[in-house]
């Protein structure tokens, strides 16, 4: 090795603004320690993980705790009451400031499922035949109660923009293991009734994180990656000669200058003609049998949440570390009981199906996947629906670490305030990080003069639930 | 030079002598102790009341010399051996009583022991921090040569480093077309700029680009991220806002040199000016650049805290590079920053009249001189109109009274019959106005007056939709109550009421008799005696023309932060600019012109390795350039640039259904047509929540908070950005026309021009070669393939129709092959 390419080396393994191509650098050099995928900045996980990638599924809008996953009979009895004010006084509330608070009945049944009999609605059926694997916790709580606060909140441990995301989080303590893909995607897709609130890119930005850590939105529409498909009249191989040209030119400029970030700009331009093909292959179905499309129920390329489930399950095959879904509507403030159906519809057998799936393939033993909104909805009604919540409200979570077939703390006998083992998202985030080998204190970042972390100054591990 | 150089040494041992040696011998405490104890110490041990441990403090030295109860003092200064401190630090790692403890995560090296005790040997000497000191400008021998380079050169005689020779021409004016333009430089100027002897040829230049408009656009790139500029609301819906006459006038202000004093006072206090002029009023647009929200269910107390917050963030970083953001929840665990300095500071805006849960507002129009007129014009029509149509006298309320009952008689049932039915004395005037607005719409004289009246009102609505409106700030006495919100929570309503002052660690100006004013609040960030701003704003300046901060945290001055590594120079600088009245321009002039920037940039390998970030200033840096210049050098490289300076934001094209996911309203992009396709970076609509994906992949952020520093990352989407977001497949389809059109000679003359138009230098024998080949393959595919080259013509813009579409496309592929280069987008 002679000292230039030293040098390069150098620079690469410490600057903090490369990109993900860091596969495509070192095939570049001459180098025998050549990394699968890209490195993180830890040499090592603090512990062993037990989840080696994320799947987040962020149900956007604020699924209901009542007509999900926590039931609650004594609310059916009080249905029309008025709410204790023990319980609403002094708190944070939405749509519903100035109203009289009236209890709501659940709207749909409850029933319990598996072995484990995990009690939970009777709208998700084929869930239910997955209850053995699923972990609910039914305490837990946000500082937010607006939307775009809450998923922030959820994403990035504070209601400050700027903040990096925790798969940003994930992919700079951890690298990846994806070659030719970037380690954190994101995908979203809405359905039938609710509103489709809107949803900021801030939610998958790296924020003081280096750029590369940033989520890259794989969409349903156009092109899958942004401006990954050559203009019209350019053929992938006259591309390739283009890039190949680019590279060249790029490197014999380097032999004038010495400037170590010409080295990087070739990974990638490799890296980024390498995913013109490798998102496509993610992308084309054709290989998936009928069965494993019937499993899923979508079709390729129909935008659903199932389709993105599939896809999920693709990227967590390829390495990606940490895989983000984003589903829409559920803001119920008004017909929840019809809302909701719309919405089971849609993630029942899509859910079956990813747990289904990993595990056939043997990746949920070290996937981890959570399923949640950025909080629940209000005991109380808004007419007919219900308002946003954050006082208590449930998620579920499965795979990787995670104890299966059981649920973990209680709100109140109305839904109200999490009261039994009450679950801060910081604590989420510390469990999260936990599961894939995280000392959550220790993963932090310098910026303003401070050491930020994703839990902020909070955090404690859900020991209770792991494995 | 050479002589210039070895005489540096004799002057600067007697203009820097005092500054100079204590860095070698003495601890310093500045530089080497207060980061550690900072670092290691201050979180448990420091300013941060509520969580201090064992009630120490080491950050002030009476507390820290003082013995507790017990006794033992954490330092005895002089006796190590009797120092708490030195027993604690030493003890050994599986001890209970080592400090850090174990349980934070922080620790210690050996040398970093050594010489905490090193220093309590000697003494135990405080400083003041550095930043919050005056500034005192160090004295500097003017016949020496440029102040810059004598102060560069003074550290770096010091560490036996020697400046690199200057870089040659061609670089030098690419260098300041870069920085003063963000733009290429011409080929012909740069010819011109190269064959040029004359002694000042260098000045010329500087002075010449730094009274073109081109330069205020330059820097209001760089001011807008500070003050978070952007057109659209941030949270939820993320409405947009009218806001764009504000970043013309940041534009003007650079370009006009308005003093940096006055740009401050009119940003934060433009309105509260005597006779504030409509100008004044548009730099106060500063006040209400931050994020709003108008979502259904959000509580004002919520977001009243939210915007109070934001805004004393603001001041802190773009002015003064304070992390005041600490102290929205608690003390400030390094600074003396207190929860009570941050909400009276928030107390200075707690003036500002808006709606807090509310789209936003649409602002005041700006008129030119035919719009006031007309607009003049219109209201006093629609004054006379409304008084003629207004009419109430006895008269013609006999003639309703009469009209009504023969109505009433006829079994007419409209709504003005209720009120009708009451005794005349007794009808509310809502009543009465119903009544007569009933008859007066059956009545022809009053119905051409209606006529007319509604006219005027629809001519009214349609000249204030034709002009530009901008949002300004609005003082209201009635006041919003701040209070100190523990823990920053808005529900907590159990803090003391605050009204606004100055944190009371920087030096405080004496304001008797009234509360002091986002106007008092202005001219002190200004003031002579305020020791941040000028040196945090130089520091600024600084990074813009040499790559790095002298401190390397531009947007933390407090405890946490970088000293600078040559703070001689940084306040030298500081002092000048505010020995200069805030001349923005000449502080530039000043750095443009010193030797240190025009060095090579060109590194040895010796210097990569001892100094990669080229913190010591010997040599020039290099690094791509910003997000907004990567589109404008593409573009006017290609020729397809629109020169146009300021107006309302433009939409380049951006792919389809990438604002799905907005909504309140959903949104689609209409991509601009003809010349505000092809505007300056700068003028992209700044869309918070979804920026333009190009600008987003080249480190443009999203100006959700103030941004002092953007990152410099080199990522795959830049590469797939190049290659083929259409704006850049249509400047390189635009190049290739222009090869076709003015270049002259075989294929290589053309290259050979081409490169030179691109780089503005000859390309190698095998640059010319590897760009000779690949014309020569694809000339001969599309030949082969006419359908691929007639569709490439099709992109964006069709091409123009006299080009062949076969050489379009091959020389295409060469264009967007130079285009995408490294060196294109590096400025070097």
């Amino acid at each position: 090795m002679t000292p230039y390419s030293t040098l390069h080396r150098r620079a690469f393994l410490t600057r903090a603004t490369y990109g993900f191509g860091a596969t495509a650098l070192a095939s570049l050099m001459s180098d025998d320690a050549r990394a699968d995928g890209l490195p993180g900045i830890l040499a090592a996980p603090h512990f062993a993980p037990k989840a080696k990638r994320v799947i987040f599924l962020s149900m956007a809008g604020g699924p209901s705790h009542l007509e999900t996953f926590d039931y609650k009979p004594k609310l059916a009895q009080m249905d029309g009451k008025p709410m204790p004010e023990s319980l609403t006084k002094g708190q944070q509330i939405a749509q519903l400031q100035g109203a009289a608070l009236k209890c709501f009945a659940p709207q749909h049944g409850f029933q319990r499922y598996g072995k484990s009999g995990q009690e939970f609605s009777s709208l998700l059926p084929l869930l239910g035949t997955m209850a053995d694997d699923l972990c609910i916790i039914r305490s837990v709580y946000s500082e937010a109660i607006n939307h775009d606060p809450a998923h922030m909140f959820m994403n990035t441990g504070s209601q400050i923009a700027g903040r990096p995301s925790m798969g940003a989080w994930t992919t700079y303590g951890l690298g990846s293991e994806a070659k030719d893909l970037p380690g954190f995607m994101v995908l979203t897709s809405h359905g039938r009734g609710g509103q489709n609130q809107p949803i900021a890119a801030r939610q998958w930005a790296s924020g003081f994180l280096p750029s590369r850590h940033q989520g890259v939105h794989l969409r349903g529409k156009g092109d899958p990656v942004m401006y990954l498909n050559p203009p019209p009249g350019i053929t992938a191989d006259r591309q390739l000669d283009v890039v190949k040209s680019i590279n060249s030119l790029n490197a014999e400029h380097d032999a004038m200058v010495h400037d170590p970030e010409i080295a990087t700009r070739i990974a990638q331009y490799e890296m980024a003609f390498k995913m013109q093909s490798s998102v496509p292959d993610l992308m084309d179905l054709g290989k998936e049998p009928a069965s494993v499309m019937d499993l899923y129920g979508c079709k390729p390329g129909d935008g659903s949440f199932a389709y993105n489930c599939l896809l999920a399950r693709r990227l967590a095959e390829r390495g990606v570390r940490f895989i983000q879904l984003y589903h829409k509507d559920w803001d119920h403030h008004g017909d929840i009981k019809q809302g909701i159906v719309y919405k089971a519809e849609e993630i029942d057998r899509a859910c079956m199906a990813l747990l289904t799936d990993l595990k056939q393939r043997d990746l949920l033993k070290d996937t981890l996947v959570i399923w949640g909104g950025e909080f629940g909805r209000t005991p109380m009604s808004q007419g007919n629906g219900r308002d946003h919540h954050n006082k208590g409200f449930s998620i579920w979570m499965a795979g990787g670490g995670v104890k299966p077939g059981i649920h973990y703390g209680a709100t109140d006998d109305l839904g109200y305030h999490a009261v039994e083992n009450p679950v801060d998202v910081h604590d989420l985030h510390a469990t999260m990080q936990h599961l894939l080998g995280i000392e959550h204190t220790r993963l932090t970042y310098r910026f303003q003069g401070r050491d930020y972390r994703l839990t902020d100054i909070k955090g404690k591990v859900l020991k209770a639930i792991l494995t | 030079m050479f002589t210039d150089f070895a005489r540096l040494p004799i002057l600067l041992s007697l203009a820097l002598g005092p500054l100079i040696a204590g860095a070698e011998e003495g601890i310093s405490y500045n530089r080497q102790i207060r980061p550690l104890l900072s670092d290691q110490c201050f979180a448990c041990h420091g300013p941060d009341a509520n969580k201090r441990k064992s009630k120490l403090r080491l950050d002030v030295r009476e507390d820290a010399i003082k013995p507790a109860k017990s006794g033992v003092a954490a330092i005895v200064p002089g006796k190590p051996d009797e120092s708490e401190l030195v027993a604690r630090i030493f003890a050994p790692t599986d001890d209970e009583d080592l400090m850090p403890p174990k349980k934070t995560h922080k620790s210690l090296s050996a040398d970093q022991q050594a010489l905490i005790r090193r220093w309590i040997a000697e003494g135990a000497e405080y400083q003041g921090h550095w930043a919050y000191l005056p500034v005192v400008k160090p004295a500097v021998d003017p016949a020496a040569g440029h102040p810059i380079d004598t102060l560069v050169a003074a550290r770096q005689q010091t560490m036996g480093l020697t400046a690199s020779a200057e870089a040659d021409r061609r670089t030098l004016i690419r260098r300041l077309y870069a920085d003063l333009h963000g733009l290429p430089a011409p080929p012909a100027e740069v010819e011109a700029f190269v064959r040029d002897s004359s002694p000042d040829a260098y000045e010329k230049l500087v002075d010449r680009l730094m009274a073109a408009p081109a330069y205020g656009e330059r820097m209001a790139v760089w001011w807008l991220d500070l003050v978070r500029y952007a057109d659209s609301a941030g949270y939820h819906s993320d409405k947009e806002r009218n806001v764009s006459p504000f970043r013309d006038y940041v534009i003007a202000a650079f370009n006009d040199n308005k003093p940096f004093d006055q740009m401050t006072i009119e940003h934060l206090a433009g309105d509260l000016l005597p006779d504030a002029t409509m100008e004044q009023r548009i730099g106060s647009c500063f006040n209400k650049l931050l994020l709003t929200t108008d979502e259904g269910g959000a509580q004002a107390k919520d977001y009243e805290a939210r915007y109070l917050q934001d805004r004393v963030r603001a001041v802190g970083t773009v002015w003064l590079a304070q992390t005041w953001q600490c102290s929205q929840c608690h003390d400030h665990k390094f600074d003396p920053m207190l929860a009570k300095d941050f909400y009276s500071m928030g107390a200075f805006f707690a003036d500002i009249e808006e709606g807090i849960i509310a789209a936003p507002e649409r602002g005041v129009p700006l008129f030119d001189e035919g719009g006031r007129k007309e607009s003049a014009a219109l209201e006093e029509e629609r004054a006379k109109l409304q008084a003629a149509y207004g009419e109430d006298t006895p008269e013609l309320q006999a003639r309703i009274e009469a009209w009504g009952t023969a109505q009433v008689a006829a079994g007419v049932a409209e709504e003005w019959v209720k009120g009708f039915a009451k005794p005349t004395a007794e009808r509310t005037p809502d009543e009465r106005k119903k009544l007569r607005d009933a008859y007066k719409t059956k009545f022809p004289e009053f119905a051409a007056i209606k006529t007319s009246l509604d006219q005027v009102v629809g001519k009214q609505k349609a000249l204030l939709d034709a002009t530009r409106h901008c949002i300004v700030t609005r003082a209201t006495p009635q006041k919003r109550t701040v209070r100190i919100l523990p823990r920053g929570d808005f529900l907590n309503e159990s803090g003391p009421v605050v009204s606004a002052a100055f944190p009371g660690y920087l030096p405080v100006p004496v304001i008797e008799g009234r509360e002091p004013t986002r106007l008092d609040l202005a001219r002190w960030l200004v003031s002579r005696d305020h020791p941040l701003t000028a040196r945090v704003l130089v520091n600024r300046l600084w990074k813009l023309y040499y790559g790095v901060g002298l401190s390397k945290s531009l947007e933390d001055f407090g405890l946490q932060g970088e000293m600078p590594l040559n703070e001689p120079l940084l306040d030298w600088l500081a002092a000048e600019l505010m020995d200069r009245q805030w001349n923005v321009k000449d502080m530039i002039r000043l750095m443009v012109t010193s030797r240190a920037y025009r060095q090579t940039s060109v590194a040895s390998v010796e210097q990569l390795a001892r100094d990669p970030e080229n913190r010591e200033l010997t040599r020039q840096s290099r690094y791509r350039i910003e997000a907004e210049f990567v589109r404008d050098f593409s573009l006017a490289t290609s020729g397809l640039l629109v020169r146009t300076i300021g107006g309302p934001s433009v939409k380049p094209y951006q792919p389809d259904g990438y604002w799905e996911n907005l909504n309140f309203p959903a949104r689609t992009w209409q991509a601009s047509s003809g010349e505000a396709q092809y505007r300056r970076g700068l003028y992209t609509w700044w869309q918070r929540m979804f920026l333009h994906p190009s600008m987003l992949s080249f480190d443009a952020p999203s100006r959700e908070e103030c941004a002092a520093e953007r990152t410099r990352s080199n990522i795959p989407q830049q590469a797939l950005a190049l290659l083929n977001d259409p704006s850049f497949v249509e400047t390189s389809r635009a190049m290739a026309g222009r090869v076709l059109k003015e270049a002259t000679g075989d294929d290589d003359a053309r290259i050979g021009w081409l490169w030179r138009e691109v780089l503005q230098r000859a390309p190698t024998g095998s640059e010319q070669a590897t760009l000779r080949a690949l014309l020569d393959k694809h000339r001969s595919e599309f030949k082969a393939d006419l359908p691929s080259a007639q569709a490439f013509g099709k992109i964006a813009t069709p091409a123009p129709a006299d080009l062949d579409p076969v050489e379009l496309a091959a020389w295409s592929s060469v264009t967007r092959v130079v285009m995408n280069l490294h060196e294109f987008i590096t400025r070097s």
